[in-house]
């Protein structure tokens, strides 16, 4: 008796393995794509005005979005201002100093909250900010946008303080070092290539965030001044000049796609490959 | 030597330090500083509920759970009824899971189980770069390009070989719940991959060695024995892209449609708690209005909440048991 | 490594000593005192009843197979231990005549130093590396740092190599260098006694040999104690060793005797490796 592989059990071998590789070059294929087009379209649409002129009146053409540029930057080293010291230093209790039981609900929580819809972050930041201080503003749209920095900053700074060897803390401590010097002046420097990559993949995670900003930030067709007036940012002005009924202004949601998505995944190569290199991953 | 003895001496001298003189060296500090962080983090989620909620209370007391079963949405009369955009969000992520569950799970397979590893590295990589397209992006590619195109080249086709059915009848115009569900279709299916592929990743390599010296090929191999073994992590990976699916906003709002609709039909258009929140909330006026868009932000904020959690408790329990 | 088949004569290690300075007639004054310290991990108890005296400016080495207690007791010396969860330590350790399990832990430490089995250096410039204890025990003053670190570097021998890259990041030395390094980071603050938990067990022949002579001249400043899993180099650098089995202190005196004629049939087993 043989026990040969019949023919059709090939064929189905064939058949569903080669269909396993044809959906993941679809979704490549997507990715590319999308890169493709919005870089074709984009470049095309982008000119030197784009970065230095404010946006038009309705109806009139030209214009540019260097207020949403600049107003993107203000919200977001607000968020960072917001999140990062707090997911950073929540990050570092659950590494360094937490107990299990209490660990396991702050980490259940800072989960929760990572899965918290944007939208909802929006209403929040609209109800603890705008509607006391009763307008928009760049704050309320910073704090928004610091809150869901939050979990991944703690997840991150988690993450690679515990990829710091015990060795390196036993040393400091060795030395009549402080826990706290130890973990700071020791334990911190050791994973701050780590930490550092982890923040900007945490920018570069909200930058491209519009929901959270539509009633905190709302949106200025000028120059916000201070922190306290509504902004422009970019992804609120693609969405607001994507459904927009005019070409021209079609035109400037794709340059605006193209310069935020450019930078988003530049940023994301960048510290994945810092990630990939470093010392947590080095040490086997 | 003088100075040898000086360093000892001057080290004597400060570790003679009383409590207080510690506490100011930062040690008690530093440690009741990142428990303030994490408590404040409690604080942050708890307030959050806490807004929802109370921002919430004038729609429950005035329609009580009515609320969530009417379709009547006339800001106008003041008639508020969740029902049209919680029908519209669960049809709109169901579509995209029927899209995006199929593709991605073959996908994992073929970068956990085929793709030499180097080459699954990259492809995971540039996978993983979709994830970090922001959502208006997606948005703005539906509407310009995949809207365009389901219009011309898929709704058609559909029409003729299934138009008897009633979710492929009536007019199509572009926007719908078709188009909706295939954008965030697209927007889910990186994490379906990326976490499919650690769960296959995690199954034992025995489990396979085993299956193909009993002369299995290597498709029976995979699906006779290692996709069963990862299913409940695969099932896992769904659940979380259906949590991205309903709370995602930006471009389900720019391809849905916008109407607070509620029929069978794919192709008419439609509407979703997040859509819905994201165009009238600026400008909705009168307490019970801002309430009600309040309340749905709460539903929503209720309905991710479970199904992260399940997520969650599904892929934990594989990887565990791969791992071991 | 001292592997010996079941009841095979093996070379006695002292045999090989070098011509050892002769044991000085007087005893010299105990730098530290160990009396009846029983040690808990979680409620395995790891030491039991520990009493022994360490003489000040000697080398004292323990030996014993793997889980026998002898690291385990070293990181009680500077109460290391105390960092892992669960542990509980009492009895009584005496550091010249204070017992030091109530006195300031940083304190203790910075004065009961210590080098690890694996090297430690921080994420830092060499310099760094040696100026961290200077630095966290509040020394702020350019002038004492860098004296420091120079002498530090200088009595740990490696001085000559990294004089012109003292910026340098540590991970650049090599794993007998950094080692070293290891040991010039606790000589900074003048430890009244050094800790050695199996330190040269990562590093080659030669890079191990460095650090025999480093410490043998080290003694002159310091009272050091070394736990080591190599009889031979417990022979050649020590003035006394002690045998531990089990978590008990079987014998601690002057190493030839231990070596030559112990007093125990147990330490006689394990150095004439009939110990399984």
């Amino acid at each position: 008796m043989t026990l040969e592989i019949s023919p059709r059990r090939r064929v189905i071998n064939f058949v569903m393995l080669s269909l396993s590789g044809v959906c993941t070059v679809l979704v490549i294929a997507v990715l590319f794509f999308i890169l493709g087009y919005l870089f074709v379209h984009g470049a095309r649409s982008l000119n030197w005005n784009f970065f230095t002129k404010l946006p038009k009146p309705a109806g009139e053409t030209g214009g540019g979005m260097a207020n949403a540029i600049v107003g993107s930057g203000k919200v977001l080293l607000l968020a960072t201002v917001v999140g990062v010291p707090v997911g950073f230093l929540a990050g570092v209790y659950l590494a360094e100093y937490s107990g299990k039981t209490f660990a396991f609900v702050i980490r259940y929580v800072v989960d929760l909250l990572n899965g918290v819809p944007s939208i909802v972050i929006g209403i929040v930041g609209y109800a603890l900010v705008v509607r006391p201080m009763h307008h928009y503003s760049t704050l309320a749209g910073g704090i928004a946008l610091g809150i869901m920095m939050i979990p991944i900053a703690v997840r991150t700074t988690e993450e690679f303080l515990r990829a710091v060897p015990n060795s390196m803390r036993e040393g400091a401590m060795a030395l009549g070092a402080t826990k706290a010097q130890t973990v700071f002046t020791v334990v911190v420097p050791a994973a701050a290539s780590g930490l550092m990559s982890g923040m900007m993949l945490n920018l570069a995670r909200v930058a491209g965030e519009t929901a959270p900003l539509l009633f905190t930030a709302l949106g200025n067709m000028f120059w916000s001044k201070g922190w306290l007036a509504p902004i422009a940012t970019l992804p609120v002005m693609i969405y607001n000049y994507a459904i927009a009924p005019d070409e021209d202004l079609h035109q400037q949601a794709w340059a605006a796609g193209f310069v935020l998505l450019l930078l988003i995944l530049v940023v994301n190569v960048t510290a994945r490959m810092i990630i990939a290199r470093g010392p947590a991953s080095s040490r086997r | 030597m003088a100075s040898t003895t000086h360093i000892a001496d001057v080290l004597r001298r400060r570790n003679n330090r009383s409590f207080f003189e510690r506490l100011a060296g930062g040690d008690e500090i530093a440690y009741s500083i990142t428990l303030i962080a994490a408590v404040a983090i409690l604080a942050i989620v708890a307030l959050i509920v806490l807004e929802l909620w109370t921002h919430s209370t004038p729609t429950v007391k005035t329609f009580g759970f009515g609320f969530l079963t009417s379709s009547a949405w006339d800001p106008n009369s003041g008639k508020f009824g969740a029902l049209p955009f919680i029908y519209g969000t669960c049809l709109t992520s169901f579509l995209a899971l029927l899209i995006a569950v199929p593709l991605g799970v073959a996908a994992s397979v073929f970068l956990a189980e085929m793709a030499p590893p180097k080459l699954s590295d990259v492809l995971t990589f540039l996978i993983e770069l979709l994830a970090a397209v922001p959502s208006v992006i997606y948005g703005l590619i539906g509407i310009f390009i995949l809207v365009p195109a389901i219009r011309d080249y898929l709704v058609q086709p559909l029409k003729a070989v299934f138009g008897f059915l009633p979710i492929f009848q009536g007019d199509f115009y572009g926007l719908s719940f078709l188009s909706a569900g295939i954008v965030l279709s697209i927007m889910v299916v990186p994490f379906i991959i990326s976490v499919s592929r650690e769960v296959l990743l995690a199954v034992p390599t025995e489990l396979r060695e085993a299956a193909l010296a009993l002369g299995a090929t290597k498709w029976e191999a995979t699906w006779q024995i290692v996709l069963p073994a990862a299913s409940t992590g695969i099932i896992g990976s769904a659940f979380l892209a259906l949590a991205r699916a309903l709370g995602e906003t930006m471009a389900v709002t720019m391809v849905v449609g916008n109407t607070p609709k509620i029929t069978a039909s794919l192709l008419s258009p439609g509407y979703s708690i997040a859509a819905v929140i994201a165009n009238e909330f600026a400008e909705a006026s009168g307490d019970l209005y801002v309430s009600s868009l309040i309340f749905l932000g709460l539903v929503l904020f209720g309905l991710t909440i479970v199904i992260n959690a399940l997520a969650r408790i599904l892929i934990l329990t594989t990887t565990r048991r791969g791992m071991k | 490594m001292l592997v010996a088949t079941q009841g095979q004569p093996v070379l006695n290690p002292a045999a090989s000593l070098p011509a050892q300075a002769p044991a000085p007639k007087t005893q010299p004054a105990s730098k530290l005192i160990a009396r009846n310290i029983n040690f808990h991990y979680g409620s395995f108890q790891a030491l039991h009843d520990i009493s022994l005296e360490i003489p000040t400016h000697r080398i004292t080495a323990f030996i014993g197979p793997s889980g026998c207690g002898k690291s385990t007791f070293l990181r009680t010396m500077n109460r290391m231990n105390e960092t892992l969860r669960n542990t509980h330590v009492d009895g009584e350790l005496l550091l010249d005549g204070e017992n030091l399990l109530t006195l300031d832990v940083t304190d203790v430490r910075r004065r009961v130093g210590m080098v690890f089995q694996k090297s430690n250096p921080f994420a830092k410039t060499i310099f760094d590396n040696v100026a961290y204890g200077l630095r966290v025990n509040g020394i702020r003053k350019k002038s004492i740092i860098d004296e420091a670190v120079e002498r530090s570097l200088t009595h740990a021998a490696l001085w000559s190599e990294v004089k012109d890259k003292l910026q340098k990041p540590a991970s650049a030395l090599s794993g007998g260098q950094q080692q070293r390094l290891c040991i010039a980071r606790a000589l900074a603050v003048e430890p009244e006694v050094l800790l050695l938990d199996e330190p040269c067990s990562a590093l080659d022949p030669i890079a191990t040999l460095k650090i025999e002579e480093l410490l043998f001249q080290l003694k002159e400043m310091t009272t050091i104690v070394i736990v080591t899993h190599n009889m031979q180099q417990a022979a050649r650098l020590a003035d006394r060793t002690g045998f531990f089995l089990l978590g008990r202190l079987i014998e601690l005196d002057d190493t030839r005797r231990i070596f030559q004629n112990p007093g125990k049939k147990e330490t006689e087993d394990y150095v004439t490796g009939r110990f399984g």
